[in-house]
């Protein structure tokens, strides 16, 4: 059988399993296709072409075995499954550069949890993707390396900062990707590419080997183009590490065995505010078709309050920064990446981080500094985590209403490359809807509701701490009953 | 929020950044904007609210105190931008701080 | 309550602005990981074969907070009467420094809400005699950063070296109210502390391999008056130099003030060559660190349960063993002091007497011979060839006459020179005391022979001159007569 590009994580593992598909056909395919396509969409950093081809072909020879084996089909479940992975996730002796100059040529001596729990279930990794420079974008604009294209517009932005992941998946390139979120960044570009993304809640997964952005809301979360292949990816990444102390010692449901069991009476909570001024005409339309559709499923919808959410996006703006400007400090050209050779210790570190750094990445790094440096720290910081609290408790209340919280994943369709490069407050807006759930530590499920002008809108469901299963569920639901998620973006 | 020049320029000190004049006088626009819009929070009445600096309810998360291995030596300098003698090397140091 | 006198050290008129110190110590925690991570704290390793991403702040990586540090904290907290509270959090100290992997330095600092693991103890010192209570302030867990290196280099090498082996070690930060009135004062004050870290065995307190380090503060303040400005010292490598800075610092104050000008708040490294201290380089802007609570730890909580495990498991402080030294071996105090110098020493002491020897006996050779031979070779007892077991054989042997206890002395000096058994060291040597009548008889003989004169005044019955007649006979033995007997013999000649 030939492979087609567009089969789910799971149909490719069982064409595997019954010897009706190699994991060679399907490696080589990928590769192929990122080979014909990527030059103009520019997914990938970096393509871990050699190793992905070897590892497919023991994959071969392991699944042969397999079907020997009177034992059955024991082996992982991603094993050939071709995946790719945001490139600011610590992959061991591969360049790991996080879109940024700083880092151009850094290989990493260790991997990521998730990178190593990905190899332990037998994904193949065959590249790194592109991303705003270190996750600090909306567009996938601000890469050191050039931007990625949407797949279903190419002079439209992919969204961001995962937006080399998300464009991987809905280009047929993988079934499935990691990218990381810590306002949006997962759900944005999902809904901007119309495949399904999901940020789960913060300490779900283990945050070791994730470069950080700001590290009390970053989180690494999946991409695929149907729930139940999200669902898979996410019990495999999902799990305390005792290498991060930030990841709960929480149980993981079978999350893809949840996904196949519709549960009845789930309670939909609709915020009024997600739905005013600012939000693009074709955006609502869809979100509240697909309110429809879960009404005529038999869920229940209802109106919710969130009366914080207006104040989550300039709280994010002042927490996310502060936390960056400290994480971002160990960029100096001393122990890895770039340096800019001076005599005298003071300029060759800022000389390091003029060069290194991109101008979004600088403007974050001052404003944290700013939001944390004397005299501006109560007034800031320590106000906008209190804020970060009220925001918290409109989720609370609200989820003592109902089980879901449902929005647009973002107010506008795809925006054009180069429309909002320049106007950073009209840029950060496009996140006005993910932010809160980062700030509350919520898991966020975005998934395709529909078209605009030929472009997706996401929406989405956003649950309670560690109550994943429940969004999955919803959003397995809807998938059954719909058909956005079967699109393909057009073969340019 | 009015940000201007000087505070631009100490910010820039503290993070270590060596701004062109041109984007020194950018951020001064674009951080008061920022600013400005981050002001909205002062509606907010935030009398007697705790501040939130971690969602998760979970403390005390400790490791047992026994030695794990440690990189190579060449790992470690494989990435140093300049090393000598098995050390990073960085430009003089002022010794008295 | 009684103090030492105030101090002025210029003995100009007006001088009577009185001292005052506060001390910040630093101490390496004896844990077997970092502070963050598994990487071993040994000392001396070859520059960066001790590091792993965390203690090189690589991209991605992430602490986990060690619980033996956390234990070590508390247990220190405990010893010194601290409050301990049932909160604390980590924070991130923002500053740029070749030697902070990160450029922040992961610290319990102390801001609103949020208290650092204890604060509020309190350690006893003696001061003239007299007990003194010096004030603890806080104690706080924190990481070691890198070790720079600056070569000599020729015209002033351009490069200073990085090693990262120390980065992320666990300290503990102690730092006291401004309770000292004299360097004095500070030098008991860290030998007091250095002692009771010891014997809680949280630290090795040892100064010269820098898992014990010592800042200070010093201001004069004028009787009555509001305290002046103070100066922060840095740099002092031994307790003897924190006691020369702070007195060198004291009087810079004091003619800083004598020439009407003011003192300037700043930090200063003291040099131990030229024996002063001299203002650093000075910043070009105020310091701004930028604390926030560390997002990548959670926060630490120790309930009652907790304290009373470590106050259970607290080994004996110094005070306590010292007391009890006295009380079941009838030391004096003399000797109990210096017996519970160190926890080596009383270790050994302990040790030593449950093998056989007389206590006292013990402790006279402890403080006596063993003490000299230490002081005089600069080096403690657990780092010389001498075991309780060897000198309990030394002891034995004197008691049962094979040696005598002069020769003893020497003994124990070869036993350490040499790495070897006392029995081994007379034997090799030939130091065995002579006991035997017939043969010391001949000795006697001659020496009667040899000093006719004060052999006569004692057969006259002036026995004043018979410990020089014994003498000679030791003299002519190499001091291996069994001095008694010869006394003996010399008598039954004579008389």
């Amino acid at each position: 059988m030939a492979p087609s590009v567009w089969e789910s994580a799971r149909a490719l593992r069982a064409a595997y399993a019954a010897g009706t598909l190699l994991p060679s056909q399907v490696i080589a395919a990928a590769l192929d296709r990122i080979a014909l396509r990527d030059p103009k969409l520019h997914a990938f950093l970096h393509l871990d072409s050699e190793r992905a081809r070897q590892e497919a072909v023991e994959w071969d020879g392991l699944y042969a075995q397999a079907r020997r084996n009177a034992a059955g089909d024991t082996l992982p479940p991603l094993a050939g499954i071709p995946v790719a992975v945001k490139d600011n996730l610590c992959t061991r002796g591969v360049p790991t550069t996080c879109g940024s100059r700083i880092l151009d040529g850094w290989l990493p001596p260790y991997d990521a949890t998730v990178i190593a729990r990905l190899r332990r279930a037998g994904a193949v990794i065959i590249g790194k993707t592109n991303l705003d420079e270190f996750a600090m974008g909306s567009s996938t604009e601000n890469s050191a390396f050039g931007p990625t294209r949407n797949p279903w517009d190419l002079s439209r932005v992919p969204g961001g900062s995962s937006g080399g992941s998300a464009a991987a998946v809905a280009a047929g390139y993988v079934p499935l990707a990691l990218g990381s979120d810590t306002g949006g960044s997962i759900r944005q570009p999902a809904g901007f590419c119309g495949v399904v993304g999901l940020k789960p809640t913060y300490g779900r997964v283990s945050r070791y080997g994730l470069v950080a952005f700001a590290s009390s809301l970053d989180q690494i979360g999946p991409f695929a183009r149907d729930v139940a292949d999200c669902a898979l990816l996410l019990n495999v990444i999902a799990g305390a590490d005792p290498r991060d102390s930030t990841s709960a010692d929480v149980p993981v449901p079978d999350f893809l065995g949840a996904t196949d069991q519709p549960r009845h009476g789930i309670r939909l909570g609709v915020p009024s505010e997600a739905f005013g001024s600012g939000v693009d005409a074709g955006v609502a339309e869809a979100v509240r078709a697909a309110l429809d559709t879960f009404d005529n499923l038999g869920f229940r919808v209802e109106e919710i309050a969130l009366p914080t959410l207006d104040a989550a996006l300039p709280t994010y703006y002042l927490i996310a920064p502060a936390e960056a400007s400290s994480n971002l400090a160990r960029y100096d050209g001393v122990r890895h990446g770039m340096r800019d050779g001076s005599d005298d210790l003071f300029e060759m570190v800022t000389r390091t981080r003029q060069r290194g750094f991109g101008a979004e990445v600088k403007r974050r790094i001052m404003l944290g500094t700013y939001a944390l440096s004397a005299g501006y720290y109560e007034a800031f910081y320590i106000k906008a985590q209190k804020v970060r609290t009220l925001v918290a408790r409109d989720f609370d209340r609200a989820f003592a209403q109902v089980d879901i919280v449902v929005m647009p994943t973002s107010p506008t369709l795809p925006f054009a490359i180069g429309e909002r490069v320049d106007d950073p407050l009209q840029m950060y807006f496009s996140d006005i809807f993910t932010i809160p759930v980062n700030l509350a530590g919520l898991p966020g499920l975005s998934l395709p509701c529909g078209f605009s002008a030929g472009l997706p809108v996401g929406m989405q469901l956003v649950g309670r701490a560690f109550d994943e299963t429940t969004l999955l569920q919803a959003g397995g639901a809807y998938q059954q009953a719909t058909s956005w998620h079967l699109r393909h973006a057009p073969e340019a | 929020m009015a940000i201007d020049w000087a505070t631009v320029e100490h910010v820039a000190r503290l993070a270590r950044l060596a701004l062109t004049d041109e984007e020194r006088e950018r951020f001064v626009g674009q951080l008061g904007r920022i600013l400005e819009y981050c002001a909205r929070l002062d509606a907010i009445s935030i009398e007697g609210v705790p501040a939130t600096s971690h969602v998760l309810p979970i403390v005390n998360v400790l490791r047992e105190d026994l030695p794990a291995p440690c990189l190579s030596r060449d790992e470690v300098l494989a990435a140093a931008p300049a090393h000598e003698q098995g050390f990073f090397k960085v430009p003089r140091v002022l010794e008295a701080e | 309550m009684e103090r030492s006198e105030p101090m002025d050290p210029t003995g100009a008129g007006g001088g009577t602005r009185e001292v005052v110190i506060g001390i910040e110590i630093h101490v390496q925690l004896l844990t077997a990981s970092k502070m963050f991570c598994g990487c071993p704290t040994e000392f001396g390793a070859p520059p960066n074969t001790l590091v792993c991403p965390v203690c090189l702040g690589l991209p991605g990586s992430l602490p986990v907070l060690n619980r033996r540090a956390v234990e070590l904290g508390l247990r220190t907290a405990v010893a010194l009467g601290c409050r301990v509270h049932s909160r604390s959090r980590f924070h991130r100290k923002n500053y740029y420094y070749p030697d902070l992997a990160k450029n922040y330095q992961i610290s319990q600092y102390q801001y609103a809400g949020h208290p650092p693991l204890a604060t509020g103890g309190v350690l006893e010192i003696q001061v003239g005699g007299r007990p003194w209570r010096v004030a603890i302030r806080r104690v706080h867990l924190e990481e070691d950063t890198a070790r720079l290196v600056h070569p000599a280099g020729t015209g002033g090498a351009a490069s200073s070296l990085v090693d990262y082996n120390r980065s992320g070690v666990p300290l503990m930060e102690i730092v006291t109210e401004p309770d000292l009135r004299s360097p004095g004062e500070a030098r008991e004050f860290l030998n007091a502390l250095r002692r009771l870290l010891q014997f809680a065995e949280v630290s090795s307190c040892r100064m010269e391999e820098g898992t014990l380090r010592c800042d200070a503060n010093l201001s004069l303040q004028p009787p009555g008056g509001p305290p002046g400005v103070r100066t922060e010292v840095k740099n002092m490598n031994s307790v003897r130099a924190v006691e020369r800075a702070l007195a060198f610092e004291a009087v810079r104050q004091h003619e800083v003030l004598a020439r009407g000008e003011v003192v300037v708040q700043e930090t200063r490294h003291w040099d131990e060559r030229r024996g002063v201290t001299f203002a650093s380089r000075s910043k070009e802007e105020a310091e701004d660190y930028r604390y926030f609570p560390e997002p990548d730890l959670v926060p630490l909580d120790v309930d009652g349960a907790w304290v009373a495990a470590i106050r259970e498991a607290l080994p004996e402080l110094p005070a306590a063993r010292r007391d009890r030294l006295i009380a079941t071996f009838g030391l004096a105090a003399y000797d109990a002091d210096l017996i519970t110098a160190t926890p080596a020493m009383a270790k050994f002491f302990e040790e030593t007497v449950t093998l056989g020897p007389h206590p006292k006996v013990v402790a006279n050779w402890l403080s006596g011979a063993v003490a000299a031979y230490l002081n005089e070779h600069g080096v403690e007892i657990d780092q010389i060839a001498l075991t309780p077991a060897r000198l309990s054989a030394l002891l034995l042997l004197v008691d049962e006459g094979t040696v005598s206890g002069r020769t003893a002395k020497d003994v124990l000096v070869e036993m350490i020179a040499h790495d070897q058994e006392p029995e081994a060291v007379v034997e090799a040597r030939g130091l065995q005391q002579i006991s035997d009548e017939a043969t010391l008889r001949v000795v006697v003989d001659k020496v009667i022979a040899d000093h006719p004169g004060p052999a006569a005044e004692i057969r006259a019955g002036k026995v004043r001159a018979l410990p020089f007649l014994v003498g000679q006979v030791m003299r002519a033995t190499g001091g291996r007569a069994n001095p008694e007997a010869a006394n003996r013999l010399l008598k039954e000649r004579l008389s």
